[in-house]
């Protein structure tokens, strides 16, 4: 007998084993080392979310009832897969080329990035969802109960919801940490995927041991198992030739439309070629999960007593044919098959709510400027996280009202006919151009409706929600809208006449209402990126005119990706266009695929709506269609030699303008510098000259002779300091200063630095994280210093806050370490940005600088030989200096 | 399924037979579709369908689709530029 406590023991092992495989998962892809966390196997294993408690415990139970006909539920599948060559390719496509993070967001960027699909599509989701993950909960629960029946333990039904409580709960804790980690760009989850993929393992090795053991233990072997199936009450193959397209249809439908399949079909791929290797080996995975499953039946028919139910003879066979172990593997695998389905659901329906109905609505409520102020990843991930709480909270409260008991295949049906009819707008918005938002929007609210009337309602059973009255004569008497007898055609089995009447409706609709109306222009454009996907992978430029500024761009981005990503960007592309610094030229181009980076962390109708917040509503009119159009078209023409040396001319071209501009404000600068030299040197030689003179003259009482000295001195010391700054840059620059190789802290290098500023009476806050900096450096510390006094004096100098403040941010990366120096003054204007570093450069009001213009000119010439970089960085709401030392240090003597 | 304008009409012998192996991928759902269906409308014998021998049938389609799908699948995978990540991330 297994003790009841030594089960929840056993679950609690096991539920502690897949946090740890979550987090080891997470870990390694944080690393980079995550090479075969992205192997085709476990794609293909966490594919298996499809095979839910409905499978584990829910195909023997279908197949005690109704024979044979369990099997279309993975006939469908095995179809999509194997034919992946037709849609599945063409979807993973264009999954990854829009960047979609679920399916609500497909169709709403496939049809204009409209946020109202989006949101039609998130309840549809949530409402065809709910029952499924409450049948999760029911079967983990009634899988316990067992157990307990069997110790004879005391198990009462608050103990029950107690049970379905804390798994609701554990789940979510799970989801929760794991599911929304980070806001990656790509919107891939290695914990979540890996501990699916491990509990895929669990679930058919369960399932098979239980198998094997009923086909040589108990039956006797494969020829004996055949004869025991034509002995048994389901040995004639009486199958309902429409039931069984049906379900062969409903199934392969689910499988592309299902929000959990979608999630792990499109979204986490990392590679197309995975689909190649899993379009035998899921095929594969399903015949084994099945292969067993009419044997069970059969014998569980034969050996249990009349009236059990055949939902759990997986779990109770082995427990009744006294082999303990089995059962608690059997127990582990339909745990393993209920919680890998809920985390992925949940993951999937989150995003969903969190992207087109939390967003917009918080977009809404802050409506101007609200891309350029809060942390928006910050309310992305608390809304994603209240939405995980949220669906889990419904499923729960469904299993509490509909109080468990109807068999666990039903409400798998409703489930899957609920989620496929998004079926029409997404393969229609995949291969015909012309299908509208209008179209698509018609179809849904049709299908939703029918799915709704003919199966939702009436599956709480006759009499609960719709009245027998209803059922028989329809509602006030209609009798053609009888629940299950639409237009008066009766007889038809009621899944069939459900999942008929709403796709041949949703469809007929979804097409009419689509050629009947006009699509706008971002519609067309979106339209023949998805139906052309194949053609040019990059797609077409949809934005023309653009007032953004990057720096705006920029701050926007830093909000939604994070600094370092966004920063990244940023500086790809401006090196890119041949720019040096973090601001690229806003081209359409880059604004198209900034939106598109935007919505792998918000979604399309989001993304959209925040870059069209700074583009200031410049939107695509039909002539840029055609101007697009246009271009292409000449693309074509051209060969791609001559593209690649236009666009590098291009390139060439802008460099050159730019150094152009550089040098002629470098010539007025060096003419100013001229004449401020002269001045700086004429000035402390005047009044060398004049007090010396007055010495040599003689005659002054002594008090003033030594005042006189004093000058002298300290005009002399300035000149000095002055020449030295000079010579100290003509060295560095020609490269024949020596440097030394010290070993220090990077702790220690900014006290000094700070103490040496001497920052007292300046009221300047320096702000810094100790542990931030305990950073071991392999540099030539004392020049080090010497920049970052530097930059220290500079924040003094020139930050105009009232009360200035220094933030200094250290980071560490694989290629090195970057410093950065942010203040909260008014930072440095644009045009400015290029000519600080440069020799002589000064901003403003010169007196109040008090030096030549050098500091950062000599600055750039000492990390340039320590082989780092020192830049200005927009974007942060000061004036902000990056400096950053490479991990390894260049060649230096030892000092 | 090379839609859009294309100006090599000749292919090397290879990428000819890449193109027809990806074909056969495309015909083996209806293949699927087609013998799956078979038991609705098979007349077998005198006697009653026995759930035993179709289970047998359909089972046998099955591991010869996984087959010819695994078959095929290495000979039509995606070229290297075509399915990997975009972008250097």
């Amino acid at each position: 007998m297994v003790s009841f406590k030594l089960l929840i023991f056993v679950a609690l092992c096991y539920v502690a084993f897949l946090f740890t495989v979550a987090f080891a998962a997470d870990r390694r892809a944080a690393q980079g080392r995550d090479n075969w966390l992205r192997s085709p196997i476990t794609y293909t294993l966490s594919l298996s979310i499809y095979c839910t408690a409905w499978t584990f415990y829910g195909a023997v139970g279908y197949a005690a009832r109704s024979g044979l006909e369990f099997v279309t539920i993975y006939l469908g599948p095995t179809l999509v897969l194997v034919g992946w060559w037709w849609v599945l390719r063409r979807l993973v496509r264009i999954g990854r080329s829009q960047r979609i993070t679920s399916i609500a967001d497909l169709i709403s960027s496939r049809f204009g990035k409209s946020t109202g699909l989006g949101v039609l599509v998130t309840v549809l989701a949530v409402t065809a969802a709910t029952p499924y993950i409450a049948l999760q909960l029911q079967s983990v629960t009634l899988s316990f109960e067992v157990f307990s029946q069997q110790s004879g333990s005391d198990w009462h039904g608050n103990d029950t919801n107690l049970t379905a409580l804390w798994i609701a709960g554990g789940l979510t804790l799970f989801t929760v940490i794991f599911g929304t980690r980070n806001l990656d760009a790509n919107e891939r989850h290695h914990g979540v995927v890996m501990a699916i993929a491990v509990e895929a393992v669990v679930k058919l090795f369960a399932l098979v041991a239980v198998g094997a053991f009923i086909v040589w233990g108990v039956a006797g072997g494969p020829v004996e198992t055949l004869a025991m199936i034509d002995a048994s009450p389901i040995s004639q193959f009486q199958q309902p030739g429409g039931r069984w397209v049906a379900l062969t249809f409903l199934s392969a439908a689910a499988f592309l439309c299902l929000p959990r399949m979608f999630q792990v079909l499109v979204v986490e791929n990392s590679d197309e070629r995975h689909l190649a290797t899993a379009s035998w080996a899921f095929p594969l995975y399903l015949f084994l999960m099945s292969l067993f499953v009419v044997p069970i039946a059969v014998v569980g028919l034969d050996l249990m007593p009349e009236g059990s139910n055949p939902d759990l003879f997986v779990l109770t066979l082995p427990l009744a044919l006294g082999q303990q172990g089995l059962a608690m593997l059997s127990f582990l695998g339909g745990f393993s098959s209920a919680t890998s389905m809920v985390i992925v659901a949940t993951i999937a329906l989150a995003t969903m709510v969190s992207n087109h109905i939390v967003l917009p609505l918080w977009l809404r409520r802050r409506s101007s400027g609200a891309s350029l102020h809060g942390d928006v990843r910050q309310v992305v991930l608390l809304s994603r996280r209240l939405s995980i709480a949220g669906v889990l909270a419904l499923g729960y409260v469904y299993y509490r009202l509909s109080g468990g008991g109807t068999a666990l295949a039903a409400i798998g049906l409703v489930s899957f006919a609920g989620a496929v009819q998004v079926l029409p707008s997404m393969i229609g918005g995949m291969f015909w151009r012309g299908a509208t938002h209008a179209g698509a929007a018609a179809g849904l609210v049709t299908g939703f409706s029918v799915w709704l009337w003919s199966m939702f309602l009436p599956s709480f059973g006759v009499g609960e929600i719709l009245s027998p009255q209803v059922f028989a004569h329809g509602p006030f008497g209609l009798g053609w809208l009888r629940p299950q007898a639409l237009f008066g055609i009766e007889g038809l089995d009621p899944v069939v006449h459900a999942v008929m009447w709403s796709m041949i409706l949703n469809s007929a609709v979804f097409f009419l209402v689509s050629i009947l109306t006009f699509p706008t222009p971002l519609e067309r454009l979106q339209g023949t990126q998805f139906v052309n996907v194949f053609d040019h992978s990059h797609g077409a430029r949809s934005w023309t005119q653009n007032a953004a500024d990057a720096e705006d761009l920029l701050i926007m981005s830093q909000r939604i990706l994070g600094p370092t990503e966004a920063q990244a960007i940023f500086q790809r592309e401006a090196s890119a266009q041949g720019k040096a610094g973090y601001l690229p030229d806003v081209t359409p181009r880059f604004v198209e695929r900034l939106e598109r980076e935007l919505s792998g962390s918000v979604g399309a109708a989001t993304a959209h709506a925040m870059i069209g917040q700074l583009t200031q509503g410049a939107s695509v009119s039909v002539e840029d269609l055609i101007a697009v159009a246009d271009e292409a078209a000449q693309i074509l023409e051209y060969s791609s030699r001559l593209e690649a040396k236009s666009s590098e001319q291009e390139r060439t071209a802008r460099q050159l303008r730019e150094a152009n501009e550089k040098m002629t404000v470098l010539s007025v600068q060096k003419d100013a510098f001229l004449s401020q030299i002269s001045h700086e040197l004429r000035t402390p030689m005047t009044s060398i000259r004049a007090f010396s003179e007055i010495l040599v003259d003689g005659g002054i009482p002594r008090p003033d002779q030594a005042r006189y000295a004093r000058i002298i001195h300290e005009e002399s010391t300035r000149l000095t300091r002055l020449l030295d700054d000079l010579l100290d840059l003509s060295v560095l620059e020609s490269g024949q200063v020596t440097l030394s190789r010290q070993t220090g802290v990077l702790n220690d290098v900014l006290d000094r630095a700070v103490a040496a500023v001497g920052l007292r009476d300046s009221g300047l806050e320096v702000r810094r994280s100790r542990s931030d900096e305990a950073v071991t450096l392999v540099t030539d510390l004392d020049r080090l210093t010497q920049v970052f006094i530097n930059i220290i004096a500079n924040v003094r100098k020139y930050c105009d806050h009232a009360q200035p403040v220094l933030r200094i941010l250290v980071s560490r990366t694989a290629a090195g370490v970057t410093v950065d120096f942010v203040d909260n003054g008014k930072g440095i204007d644009k045009d400015q940005q290029e000519l600080i570093f440069e020799k002589f450069s000064r901003l403003t009001d010169p007196g109040k600088a008090g030096g030549a213009g050098l500091g950062l000119a000599i600055c750039r010439e000492i990390m340039n030989r320590l082989g780092g970089a020192i830049s200005y960085l927009p974007g942060q709401g000061g004036a902000a200096f990056r400096v950053f030392l490479p991990a390894e240090p260049p060649d230096l003597p030892a000092g | 399924m090379s839609s859009g304008p294309n100006p090599n009409v000749f292919l090397g012998r290879s990428s000819y037979r890449t193109r027809r192996l990806r074909d056969a991928v495309m015909i083996l759902p209806v293949l699927g579709l087609l013998l799956w269906n078979l038991p609705l409308v098979w007349q077998g014998g005198p006697g009653p369908k026995l759930t035993s021998s179709v289970l047998i049938f359909v089972f046998g389609v099955w591991l010869a689709l996984i087959v010819l799908a695994l078959v095929l699948a290495r000979p039509t995978m995606p070229g290297d530029a075509e399915g990997k990540e975009s972008g250097p991330r």
